[in-house]
């Protein structure tokens, strides 16, 4: 018999979004977040953890992955080395 | 002004309770647990290390020459000299000894290093400081195994009790230097023992004792008989 | 930190580098790209020549998923069972400095092992099972933690010679075509640099004591020099799945050529502690590399098929602790359940 799965999710630092850092095995939700405190956070890696039960995870297919992302990439408009910027103009 | 005596209690508490602790690493129940276990021996190792450092420079002022350093204190001193507290020295026994134990003895850490941290000694302030943030850690992780083995299965509701009936004995001795300090520790341990279905022992009439004066139990030798053994097989080697 | 008092090792910032410059790769492959644009038919087969990273739900070929199963959960088996050898002696650790420096190692070792079990399980596998193979044998770990620690100075040989020979063999790793272990791997290594680093330490101290400190260095390095060089399997000839991971990608050197890394790297590192590494035959080759005896294969397949010195004793200690356990792991799960009882 073993534990259910997490995933874990630590801030580095304040400022940056909570990023994935990998999984463990807790019985609950309390003991989970301890556990991410001693395995992930050991070297001083972060300043804010979360815990999410890895089955509460709704995840993209991989077989939507063209109609998830790929009509994204002829999007240019949305990133701003689209625009010239007329010669002089500063702080832009 | 501390004494080296009251240092040497200090720092051999947190040194046995560590080498005691790190006894679990391989052993643990899960990995996660592995090295949670495995970080708050590092923990009393680290306060034991600088507790035993601060008595060996002031058993140095009052000397001439050279003194100790923190390995000969903790290698060199024979059972008799040891001032910890018997609590610390017991096997390491099963899985809720180790909790419970960790729950009496972090819960009394907390509050003697409160103390510490405001008093007039301020290099030992500093390091009392540094440990109420590690001890504040090693009772939350207490209490959360302390309420899931005892209101967890019969067979950890059995368990845990024993190891409470087993333990409450021994705490008795922690409080002899201040007894001051048992109310707010009582006050801690026992909601979490009531929260955990577990019952608070009677208070009885078989108190051990001896620790602060070098008196233990038969369990010590053996503890430094395995801790001290190379270091003593190499007299003034370095490592 | 953990000592500055020591000569630089040569190689170490070198393999270093190539761990940062594959964390560098990993994290600056910039926006969509993975190298299949369009819709490739043979997407796995695409992603692997465009030298991309396969990511748990894509679709994979069974064998691959099988063999990096295999392969992931043989090394989290051998960060677990890794942790005996040394643990034996952080009781006896003379020093509380080296107490500390040693608790601490064979803790990692332990986060280690957690975090490739968890790479392995986005495999679609359970931790549980792949206990289970460990326990009963169906699957395998680095047969190095077969031997005894018997003497101190084992402590720094394994850091030494055992990890030093692990970083080779793991350094490769951290391009490995499989997104979950590429990034473990990323982060075992960053994190156990220091873990050779100490174990050279501890012999460079030993190896500048006393005559018996010194004889007990060399003595260890005797016993740990050959089955350090056998950790990296049988020679290239012999090798049974070399060929297939490394067209996977998961692999990326051969047997042979990162043993042969490994004794370049180490002849020198022996100089500099003084002692000397227990084969007369070795020999700086016109092509700069070290010429050396080969281990002895026999003895490690013995060792591999469970009749080395300590295979029994490592499985039994894992399997007293794993059944040990079982009663507080329920405890908590039961208390898990009457909590999300009286919430609903």
């Amino acid at each position: 018999m073993s534990w259910p799965l997490w995933e874990v999710f630590v801030r580095p630092r304040r400022g940056l979004n909570h990023q994935h850092v990998g999984s463990l095995h807790a019985a609950d939700a309390e003991q989970a977040l301890r556990n991410a405190r001693d395995l992930y956070t050991r070297r001083e890696e972060g300043v804010s953890i979360w815990v999410v039960p890895a089955t509460a995870i709704s995840a993209s297919s991989p077989e939507e992955r063209d109609a998830f992302f790929a009509p994204a990439a002829d999007k240019i408009y949305r990133h701003p080395t689209f625009y010239e910027v007329p010669e002089g103009a500063e702080h832009i | 002004m501390t004494t080296v005596d009251e240092l040497l209690a200090l720092g051999d508490d947190a040194l046995i309770a560590a080498q005691r602790l790190a006894e679990w690493t391989t052993r643990a129940p899960e990995l996660e647990e592995d090295v949670a276990l495995a970080n708050i021996a590092l923990d009393l190792l680290g306060q034991a290390r600088m507790l035993l450092s601060y008595a060996a420079d002031l058993e140095r002022a009052g000397l001439e020459g050279a003194g100790r350093d923190e390995d000969a204190l903790a290698y060199l001193r024979g059972e008799r000299e040891f001032r910890n507290a018997q609590l610390t020295e017991l096997p390491r026994g099963d899985f809720a000894d180790a909790l419970v134990r960790m729950l009496f003895f972090a819960a009394y850490q907390r509050e003697l290093y409160a103390e510490l941290a405001a008093g007039p000694d301020e290099r030992l302030a500093a390091i009392a400081g540094k440990a109420s943030k590690e001890v504040a850690y090693h009772v939350d992780h207490a209490i959360m195994w302390t309420l899931r083995l005892g209101d967890g299965t019969d067979e950890s509701h059995r368990r845990a009790q024993a190891a409470v009936d087993r333990l409450w004995p021994y705490t008795f001795e922690l409080f002899e230097d201040r007894p001051h300090l048992r109310e707010a520790w009582l006050a801690a341990v026992e909601p979490v023992l009531a929260e955990a279905t577990l019952d608070r022992p009677e208070d009885g009439r078989f108190r051990p004792t001896g620790g602060r004066k070098g008196v233990h139990t038969e369990h010590m030798g053996y503890l430094l008989a395995e801790m001290q053994s190379l270091h003593r097989a190499h007299p003034g080697a370095s490592w | 930190m953990y000592g500055n008092d020591i000569p630089e090792q040569p190689g170490h910032a070198r393999l270093l580098d190539e761990v940062a410059a594959a964390e560098r790769d990993l994290t600056g492959r910039g926006l969509g790209g993975d190298g299949t644009e369009g819709g490739a038919d043979d997407y796995f087969g695409a992603v692997i020549a465009a030298d991309g990273k396969i990511e748990p739900r894509d679709e994979m070929p069974e064998a691959y998923r099988k063999s990096l199963i295999r392969q992931i959960a043989q090394h989290a088996h051998s960060e677990i069972i890794g942790m005996q050898p040394e643990g034996n002696w952080i009781s006896r650790a003379p020093s509380l400095k080296r107490k500390a420096i040693l608790l601490a190692k064979v803790q990692d070792e332990a986060g280690h092992g957690l975090y490739l079990y968890a790479a392995a399980e986005t495999l679609g596998v359970d931790r549980a099972d792949l206990y289970e193979m460990l326990l009963d044998g169906r699957q395998k770990y680095s047969s190095i933690f077969n031997y005894p620690t018997l003497t101190w100075a084992d402590v720094g040989a394994i850091g030494w010679l055992v990890d030093g020979a692990a970083i080779v063999n793991q350094v490769p790793l951290c391009r490995c075509s499989y997104g979950p272990y590429a990034r473990a791997m990323i982060r075992v290594c960053k994190e156990e640099s220091f873990h050779q680093r100490q174990g050279y330490e501890i012999l460079h101290v030993l190896a500048n004591g006393s005559p018996e400190q010194k004889a007990m260095a060399q003595d260890a390095i005797d016993r740990w020099w050959y089955p350090s060089l056998a950790m990296f399997g049988p020679p290239d000839t012999d090798s049974t799945h070399s060929a297939q991971s490394m067209a996977w990608k998961i692999k990326r050197f051969s047997n042979d050529e990162l043993r042969q890394k490994f004794v370049d790297m180490t002849v020198q590192q022996a100089e500099v502690l003084g002692l000397s590494l227990p084969d007369p035959d070795l020999r700086l080759g016109e092509d700069g590399h070290w010429a050396y005896t080969q281990p002895d294969y026999d003895e490690l397949f013995t060792v591999i098929k469970g009749d080395g010195p300590c295979n029994r004793q490592r499985i039994e200690h894992r399997r007293a602790a794993w059944e040990d356990g079982a009663w507080v792991r329920e405890a908590a799960t039961a208390y898990a359940k009457k909590r999300e009882g009286a919430t609903v």
